[in-house]
């Protein structure tokens, strides 16, 4: 049956998207009410530091970014690892990723949001977003690398909007989607996700006062952990899918997802490992960041927990993947993710933003460590995400399954 | 109560619990909505005023500075002057790390108290070493200290500057006479330039500044030493409300041992001229490319 498209017809698929979106059983209401609280607290602290000003982080004129950055940057990982079921899906028209990549693509949106959210709580001056938008601001665009990035991750966001709509909508009506409506975007989105975390590398990479960050190799080092810690959350949610009974799909695409988590764990240890001998043999700038990183300098040591704390995660989760047992046992490919998701999360975050400025450009040592309200803020965004992905999920679903149909 | 009534009741219970604890939750932000200033929020790049505008936008600053700091101010904007191009340049060999032009320009520029700031650090370093990593900035003790010497560090005014480069909004830039100046009401308060720029020379707002109503200088200049708003960034201008008038940077005239030479590089006559002409000088990190004003030498 296929229904006609009117503009009627649309306000009445997003109604009943409305609907879908809050109505659920009592788990579904707990997770919500539990994600929606923890947002809110979120948003109170959010509110104080407005008030007070950023006094209320530990962040300093030596330690100008923290914890909402590396957050940010972690983010904007996630949201490109999801292209790892795009890739397979529609470059090697892989038929079981096709079943699931819808996920990939409402993951990629909700991390985009994520990401959005951290960029707005680090602003100093929210009420004056305005000034970054193109057109009606002043666009320092070419020269500034930040404008660049708020291109491609609005675009990356609006491209997966479109892509997922899309499909979905024409699901909703019992119509087979028209490739020329969505192929395209979603090569274009391929790419995309490949630009998002390479203009992020390069937002640092870029600054020659910075030796932590002025290395060549930070950009390939963004995307393979984006490659690690994108699937690994994949796979979790896939089994999280499955275990709630809405959608069924074969072993497939987790087999394909933690074949490329495979590659990239070792791609990302080999490449600290070269970072890291770069430093150390050559000495001098450059080795006074990541001596402090991993050892600490002038007794202090605020990071070193953060970082080793990674690295055995890391190493945990190559050696996890590579175990047969976690070929055949749900449960350690399951705790494999989880090392990987965490170690990541714990590198390419606190271990990634605050070496940049430890030691200072003129060489002091002021060390930081998130405040509460730090914490609260980025426990909000997260919850925030959360939530979006949640729905994302329940509404996609449902539609993708046809359960729900014009 | 039978239940579908029960049911609702507890929806009811729900969204009321529901709405007040966002009503609570969100009230700081509601709050800080309501106090910001139409005007400020809505209006034009630097660039972009007219002279009507912008004299516009300065009385409602002095009005708003005597509202809050309690104290009648005069704030200018001075433009770059033609055929000026200033240079600074530092003797280290007189410098005896005294800090005083870090206290003058914590008193010139309207820093605030609380966290005792000043543009200008004074890095006391090891004989025989350039090494920074050996200097520090924390001593405590008489100065001159045997077997030290002296760098001060602030803003090298850099022609190719990459806190300018990486501004995605253009708040911050170069003007004619080669100081790199903020807009503090332009400024998103991202940090990036804090993050880019080599020398440690900019500072951000962490909170709206607090300053003594009677240690407050009334003579500002719009885009150096007004009191700056909360999250924004501010750095060095060279005093440019008073070089630009003809006067010398508060810094100089409070070093007592005449290590600072400031001035017009384009002038022929003038001591900086002299001083790059005739002197060793040199610049710090000069392999990122920045292209500093500022400069250093070592002179008897
Ligand atoms: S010293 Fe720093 S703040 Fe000053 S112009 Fe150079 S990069 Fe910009
Ligand atoms: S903090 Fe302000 S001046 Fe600095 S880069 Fe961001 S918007 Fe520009």
């Amino acid at each position: 049956m296929t229904a006609s498209a009117t503009p009627l017809s649309y306000l009445r698929f997003l109604r009943r998207v409305v609907v879908l979106a809050f109505s659920g059983t009592w788990r579904f209401y707990a997770w919500m009410t539990v994600l929606t609280a923890i947002a809110l607290v979120g948003l109170n602290a959010w509110g104080h530091q407005l008030q007070h000003g950023m006094r209320v982080t530990d962040l300093s004129d030596h330690v100008s970014w923290g914890l909402y950055i590396a957050n940010f940057t972690f983010g904007v990982g996630l949201a490109a690892g999801a292209v790892m079921m795009v890739i397979p899906a529609y470059l090697y028209d892989d038929h079981d990723m096709h079943d699931v990549v819808i996920i990939g693509e409402l993951l990629a949106i909700s991390a985009i949001v994520v990401c959005l959210g951290f960029i707005v709580v680090d602003m100093g001056r929210p009420d004056r977003m305005w000034h970054i938008v193109p057109g009606i601001g002043r666009f320092h665009w070419p020269v500034s690398m930040l404008t660049w990035d708020v291109l491609v991750l609005n675009g990356y966001l609006l491209l997966n909007l479109h892509i997922a709509g899309y499909l979905m909508y024409q699901r909703y009506l019992g119509r087979a989607p028209r490739k020329r409506w969505y192929l395209p975007f979603v090569f274009l989105s391929i790419f995309w996700a490949i630009s998002i975390h390479t203009v992020t590398a390069f937002l640092y990479q870029g600054l020659g006062g910075r030796p932590f960050w002025n290395s060549a190799l930070l950009a390939p080092r963004f995307l393979a952990t984006a490659f690690i810690s994108g699937p690994a959350f994949v796979i979790v949610l896939l089994e999280v899918v499955r275990w709630s009974g809405r959608l069924t799909f074969g072993d497939g695409p987790i087999r394909t997802l933690s074949q490329i988590m495979r590659v990239t764990v070792l791609l990302n240890l080999f490449m600290l490992g070269s970072e890291l001998f770069t430093a150390l043999y050559t000495g001098g700038a450059h080795s006074a960041a990541v001596k402090y990183l991993f050892f600490g300098s002038h007794g202090k040591h605020a990071l070193v927990p953060y970082i080793w704390t990674a690295v055995v995660l890391n190493v945990a989760s190559a050696v996890l993947l590579y175990l047969p047992r976690s070929r055949t046992d749900k449960r350690w490919l399951l705790a494999a993710c989880g090392c990987a998701f965490l170690g990541v999360y714990l590198e390419k975050g606190m271990g990634l933003i605050v070496p940049g400025f430890v030691p200072s450009t003129l060489h002091e040592l002021v060390e930081y460590t998130p405040t509460v309200t730090e914490w609260k803020v980025t426990a909000g965004i997260w919850a925030l995400g959360l939530l979006v992905l949640t729905v994302a999920i329940k509404v996609g679903l449902a539609v993708w399954t046809g359960r729900v149909r014009a | 109560m039978s239940a579908p009534t029960r049911r609702v009741a507890l929806k009811v219970v729900g969204a009321t619990l529901g709405a007040g604890a966002f009503a609570y939750a969100g009230q700081p932000v509601a709050q800080w909505a309501a106090d910001l200033s139409l005007d400020e929020v809505l209006r034009k790049h630097y660039k972009e005023l007219s002279p009507e505008e912008l004299a516009q936008i300065l009385r409602r600053l002095e009005a708003e500075t005597k509202e809050t700091y309690g104290v009648e101010v005069r704030i200018e904007d001075t433009p770059a002057q033609e055929g000026v191009s200033f240079g600074y340049a530092l003797n280290l060999r007189a410098c005896i790390g005294c800090r005083k032009c870090a206290e003058a320009c914590h008193q010139e520029n309207n820093h605030d108290r609380r966290t005792n700031n000043s543009y200008i650090r004074v890095l006391e370093m090891e004989q025989g070493s350039f090494d920074m990593e050996r200097g520090t900035v924390d001593y405590d003790h008489a100065v001159p200290a045997p077997g030290k010497f002296y760098m001060p560090v602030q803003c090298h005014q850099c022609d190719d500057a990459p806190c300018v480069k990486v501004c995605p909004v253009e708040a911050t830039w170069k003007e004619k006479d080669g100081i790199v100046v903020v807009d503090y009401d332009w400024c998103i308060g991202c940090r990036y330039c804090e993050a880019a720029c080599p020398y440690h020379a900019r500072r951000f707002n962490w909170q709206r500044p607090e300053i003594p109503a009677d240690e407050i200088n009334p003579d500002q200049g719009y885009l150096s030493n007004r009191i700056r708003p909360q999250g924004v960034v501010e750095k060095c201008t060279f005093c440019l409300h008073r070089t630009r008038r003809g006067l010398l940077p508060a810094c100089l005239e409070a070093c007592p041992t005449g290590a600072r030479v400031f001035g017009n590089m384009l002038d022929p006559d003038s001591e900086i001229r002299w001083v790059l002409e005739h002197k060793r000088v040199y610049v710090l990190k000069e392999e990122l490319g920045t292209r500093p004003r500022f400069f250093y030498f070592f002179d008897e």
